[in-house]
């Protein structure tokens, strides 16, 4: 047995250095998440947009996000939006509710068209989440009142009896801070958002007056909107 | 012989994070009790921000993760590669540096995550400073592991410390990636990538914090102390190479099975799957190794304790990898993913295999750092049948709702619509919402009462100790 201690003689040599170990596994483990993260970056069939133009709004000149109307294609959020996003992630509505809806007869009668990954693609990070201890959210825009919304956040319980979501009475006392969605917006366009100079001038006006709640219900009313789906074409 | 091992190693560093793991793990299940009362009875939200959930579960996921198993992990490496490799810890600074820094990002973590400041990734919630320091620590357990491997008196490296390296490379990696972010106030960032770039980045994150942090970190556990309690030889040297190699290849493949049926494209997540499926037989040659390391004396699970802890933990880990490549399959995912089930699968890993093998390793280090028998065996006893029926019921509790969720959510009726609206399948859950956190309740009793053990041993050796010095240098 004791001339038998190792299986080869590579396997030897690595169990005798420390460094040729590490280098090995250090190797062996990039393999693969180089495969599967990489190609995402470069190939153009991961985007939608890339074979539907009109899947992404085309901005006419001179126009601001704020001017987009709804289905005109898939755009940076408004400064209010963005703040509701904010608001989104730092509740943690992730950790129950997703926004990807499957291309399954259930989700689509439920939920709406399956969601396509342009339709995310101004989201950092990507809030697709992978629990639904509430209902999807990525096409809830539109399915209720801007006052139902309200209602349903300060108290969930008054319009939906079943419901084991938090109350958020806090959203309404908060202001929202102009400096900081300019912040945000700058780095969302360091990121390679396409963000103009007028987009991120209109912030203070857009924001004014606004608490965190209707920033909330502002970000959900334009979740899974901004795409007019054509039930003829597969986008995929 | 023990003053003589107490100077040749550096044995505090493992006795403060062996006392710190069990805090933690106790803290950290507490947390989730009461996340878990939260979706049965909403009321307990109370209306208080820094305690809804959305902002505990946060914390729940990183006490548990990041400090009850960051500290085992870090007592057991220390522990077991000193005594492996024959010579202290290459750097005393260094590992104590190591100690403090890990519990500061602890301690800003129960501070921060209540309070909203988060990145919104899953298990990569913690902002940009705390990232970097994060990176920081790790770097430095990482530089200090490494050397005392270069420095031991050994010729091979043992296996145990193969499985500690991994994880150490792939968490850097992991981390590193996954956080690269954009800074816009000292409280907040957003990450660099976005949409399904950013879906796949994370899951990668996810899977392999699972794979690395989790399984090949504990399997570095189940290699030093499962031979150390059972006093025998690991069943088979060839099985640990090939399932060692085959573990670090696959386990990083994982990740995109989180994401099939989703926008990611098709090719992504369905190589996630096969290779999913693939790695039943290096998780299974694991489970095997270890278990069957006890052949020929499978009567030491009657009396000792500590033993049952290390095999139940290996029954568990069996068990949920192969649950795991099961959904991963592209049908049984499309039922199982956004369920209850999911939350089930990761509890029977976290709850059985990695606090039961840690339970049992922390108990083995304990008896060893102060030279002494448990304060009671009997509470042992209690605490490892508590967390076996604590984790059983919350397994079974979460299959059941899951599937149940799972089935609701797809029901037509005979006139092609669908039966159920999304709120009765909420208001079905209630019953196994409130199992699941009796069965919670259960599993932190026995948490307590090892904590409660801990520190009546802890306080017994050391009166023992001062009574008699002499016994101490004997």
């Amino acid at each position: 047995m004791a001339d038998q201690i190792h299986s080869t003689k590579l396997q030897d040599k690595i169990e005798r250095n420390v460094f040729l170990m590490l280098i090995v596994t250090a190797l062996l483990l990039t393999v693969g998440g180089l495969v599967e993260i990489v190609p995402l970056f470069y190939l153009d069939e991961t985007m939608e947009h890339n074979q539907h133009k009109e899947v992404l709004w085309q901005r006419p000149e001179g126009q601001t996000v704020n001017d987009w109307q709804a289905g005109e294609g898939v755009r940076p959020y408004t400064p209010l939006e963005i703040v509701g996003r904010d608001i989104y992630v730092r509740e943690g509505c992730y950790t129950c509710h997703s926004q990807m809806i499957r291309p399954f007869r259930d989700e689509k009668e439920r939920y709406g068209h399956y969601s396509l990954a342009s339709e995310s693609m101004y989201d950092h990070p990507f809030q697709w989440g992978s629990k639904r201890t509430g209902p999807d959210l990525a096409r809830v825009g539109g399915k209720y009142s801007d006052d139902w919304h309200y209602r349903h956040l300060r108290a969930p319980r008054d319009v939906v009896p079943e419901s084991v979501m938090p109350n958020y009475p806090w959203l309404e006392k908060n202001a929202i801070d102009a400096e900081r969605v300019t912040k945000t917006m700058e780095a969302m366009r360091m990121l390679g958002t396409p963000y103009t100079d007028a987009d991120i001038a209109s912030v203070a006006e857009q924001v004014k007056g606004k608490n965190e709640l209707q920033a909330v219900v502002d970000y959900l009313q334009v979740l899974g909107t901004m795409v007019k789906f054509d039930e003829t074409k597969d986008y995929r | 012989m023990q003053a003589s091992l107490e100077q040749k190693y550096n044995f505090d560093i493992v006795k403060w994070f062996t006392v710190a793991s069990v805090i933690y793990l106790v803290v950290g299940t507490l947390i989730g009790v009461y996340i878990a009362a939260e979706l049965a009875w909403p009321a307990l939200n109370l209306d208080i921000a820094e305690i809804s959930f959305g902002r505990l579960r946060p914390l729940h996921t990183n006490a548990v993760i990041f400090a009850f198993g960051g500290c085992a992990l870090m007592a057991t490496s220390y522990y077991s590669v000193q005594r492996t490799c024959g010579v202290r810890v290459w750097s005393d600074k260094l590992a104590w540096f190591t100690f403090i820094g890990w519990n500061l990002i602890i301690v800003s973590a129960v501070i921060t995550l209540p309070l909203g400041l988060t990145q919104g990734k899953e298990y990569a919630e913690l902002e940009w400073p705390i990232d970097i320091a994060i990176a920081v620590v790790w770097l430095a357990y990482g530089l200090n592991f490494v050397m005392t491997l270069a420095t031991r008196k050994t010729s091979h490296i043992y296996v145990s410390n193969w499985f500690f390296l991994s994880m150490i490379i792939m968490i850097t990696y992991l981390h590193v990636v996954n956080s690269l972010a954009i800074p816009v106030s000292l409280f907040k960032s957003y990450s660099v990538y976005s949409g399904v770039q950013d879906a796949m980045i994370q899951w990668w994150y996810g899977h392999n914090a699972v794979g690395f942090y989790l399984t090949a970190g504990f399997l570095g556990i189940m290699y030093y102390f499962v031979p150390k309690q059972a006093n025998r030889p690991v069943f088979s040297y060839r099985l640990s190479v090939i399932h060692f190699w085959a573990l670090t290849f696959g386990y990083v493949w994982l990740g995109a099975h989180h994401l099939q049926y989703t926008a990611l494209p098709d090719w992504t997540g369905s190589l996630g799957a096969a290779v999913s499926l693939a790695m039943i037989i290096p998780s299974w040659g694991g489970a095997v190794n270890g278990m069957m390391t006890l052949s020929g004396a499978w009567d030491k699970l009657r009396t000792d304790y500590v033993m049952r802890f290390l095999i139940v933990s290996l029954a568990f880990y069996a068990m949920s990898t192969f649950e795991g490549p099961v959904m991963s399959a592209k049908t049984v995912n499309a039922l199982s993913h956004y369920t209850d089930w999911t939350v089930g699968h990761v509890h029977s890993g976290a709850l059985g295999w990695v606090a039961m093998v840690a339970a049992g390793a922390l108990y083995h280090m304990i008896m060893k750092l102060w030279n002494t028998e448990m304060y009671s065996a009997k509470l042992v006893n209690l605490h490892f049948w508590l967390a076996t029926v604590g984790a059983v019921i919350y397994i079974i509790a979460m299959w059941v709702s899951g599937i149940m969720q799972g089935l609701m959510w797809r029901d037509y009726d005979e006139f092609g619509t669908l039966t159920y609206t999304f709120a009765e399948s909420v208001a079905a859950m209630h019953p196994y919402y409130a199992m699941r956190a009796v069965g919670g309740l259960i599993y932190w009793t026995g948490g307590a009462v090892m904590l409660y053990n801990t520190i009546m041993t802890i306080r017994q050796a050391t009166a023992a100790r001062s009574a008699s010095p002499a016994a101490a240098t004997a």
